[in-house]
């Protein structure tokens, strides 16, 4: 009962701490260490909580067996009790109290079942996405000089992208070529080797895996896109390290801005409504942005939160505050996994 | 597939390995190439005689308006399956893009 109990509080603590992590500024100083967290949060969450409904249900289940045939026949008598209809109050709270448990039991499997089912599904998905990705850009796409390593696709709006895999390829449409310079392409390319090279796609995988299953949820959501903005900002900072930052940011702007002009119709509508709705949905969320001054008050959140970065890095945050941090997580994801193990 | 979506009638590999004579294809490796095609479902087939005719299933900017709609719709599965680079926004905030990017330019000046 007592790894229940502390099961419980962890899956409750899960929440109230990423909570906390989403509304937090510091994150942006270390992307990596606040991704760390955010795997240990999400993952502790998943296992607290299955533990603990299952754990409830089964200690129960548990006791019952160690009376044995007896405690089993006894149970049959109040039920044949009950259904006579002499039935006492202390009888009918036994009887809620194992249903509750075997209720218990039957949330913690399903909900086992369903968060592997949504990863598996994911991962399908995904795999699917990409293998069709990979055909149509057999037959679509062509080299330039201008970006070594890259696929060019006649396609005349700006957009840049990458397919991670074990055979990977970065895509850069025809406008993206046209619209910005060279300097600004390396930086380009730079970001996205390093989202390929660091396979950022598979730290993305669970987050958007969750937020999709449970779109109710305005945590997931939140969650899954604070972790998809700290992966840009990993990318952004591995390709500061070899080219100016400015160029980068100036790429970001140019490449974000050309969705008012997009010459297109269906696909810049798309893009640009996406877009949009992700900007009102991250606004509350990255105002932080506005304090690092960004140039113009009403950018989209996401963007203006990582070319204020670019242009003005914020300090690391002190390794103390790293050391605690990891070991939070280190902490998050060792305990339950524990409680669940040790039969308390 | 470039020739097939110049033409705009099906062809035969014949047909095929002839626009393609620069590039020296042995009659065969069309073939096996446009079976290949056929079978992925990016070009359709019909019977002609002995030979078959083939024929582009999607025209080549369909395929290429696929290809962008999975990478610019970034709220389904895609956003795990592919990263990209950076958003396109509109209107207002497009505006407030480009101020802030004349900033920064005329700052370099």
């Amino acid at each position: 009962m007592v790894a229940v109990v502390l099961l419980g509080t962890v899956a409750v603590g899960c929440v109230a701490a990423a909570h906390l992590l989403a509304c937090a500024s510091w994150p942006r100083r270390s992307p990596a260490v606040a991704i760390a967290l955010w795997q240990a949060i999400g993952l502790a969450w998943g296992v607290a909580t299955v533990g603990a409904l299952a754990g409830f249900g089964a200690s129960g289940l548990a006791g019952r067996s160690a009376v044995g045939l007896s405690g089993v026949a006894t149970a049959a008598a109040r039920a044949a009790g009950m259904l006579v209809g002499n039935g006492a109050a202390a009888i009918r709270a036994w009887d809620v109290l194992a249903a509750l448990r075997v209720l218990s039991l039957l949330a913690g499997v399903v909900l086992l079942a369903v968060l592997c089912w949504i990863l598996i599904a994911a991962i399908a998905a995904v795999v699917r996405a990409r293998h069709r990705q990979r055909a149509l850009l057999g037959l679509l796409a062509h080299d330039d000089p201008k970006v070594p390593g890259a696929l060019v696709v006649d396609y005349p709006a700006a957009a840049a992208y990458c397919v991670p895999g074990l055979r990977s390829a970065i895509v850069i449409s025809a406008g993206a070529l046209d619209l910005l310079d060279q300097a600004e392409l390396e930086a380009v390319l730079a970001h996205e080797r390093a989202h390929l090279r660091a396979r950022h796609d598979l730290v993305l995988l669970p987050f958007c895996a969750l937020s999709r299953a449970f779109r109710r949820s305005a945590l997931a959501l939140e969650a899954n896109s604070q972790v998809a903005l700290l992966v840009e900002m990993m990318a952004d900072d591995r390709a500061r390290r070899r080219l100016p930052a400015r160029e980068l940011a100036t790429a970001l702007l140019r490449v974000g801005a050309s969705g008012g002009r997009a010459p297109v119709g269906a696909l810049a509508v798309a893009g640009a409504s996406t877009g949009a709705a992700a900007g009102r949905h991250s606004a509350s969320a990255h105002s932080g942005a506005r304090a690092a001054r960004v140039p113009a008050a009403t950018l989209d959140g996401q963007l203006a939160a990582r070319v204020a970065r670019l242009l003005r890095p914020p300090p690391g945050l002190p390794v103390a505050a790293v050391i605690f941090l990891g070991a939070v997580a280190a902490l998050l994801v060792v305990a339950p996994a524990v409680a669940v193990l040790l039969p308390l | 597939m470039e020739v097939l979506w110049e033409a705009s009638d099906p062809m035969t590999v014949r047909q095929v390995g002839t626009c393609l004579i620069d590039r020296d294809l042995a009659h065969t490796t069309v073939m096996t190439v446009l079976d290949r095609l056929a079978k992925k479902g990016f070009v359709k087939r019909q019977r002609a005689g002995r030979a078959w005719r083939y024929r582009p299933a999607e025209s080549r900017e369909a395929y290429v308006a696929e290809l962008m709609l999975t990478a610019l719709d970034q709220t389904g599965d895609r956003q795990a399956a592919l990263t990209r680079f950076a958003r396109s926004v509109s209107g207002a905030e497009a505006g407030a893009l480009r101020a802030a990017l004349e900033a920064m330019d005329t700052r370099r000046d």
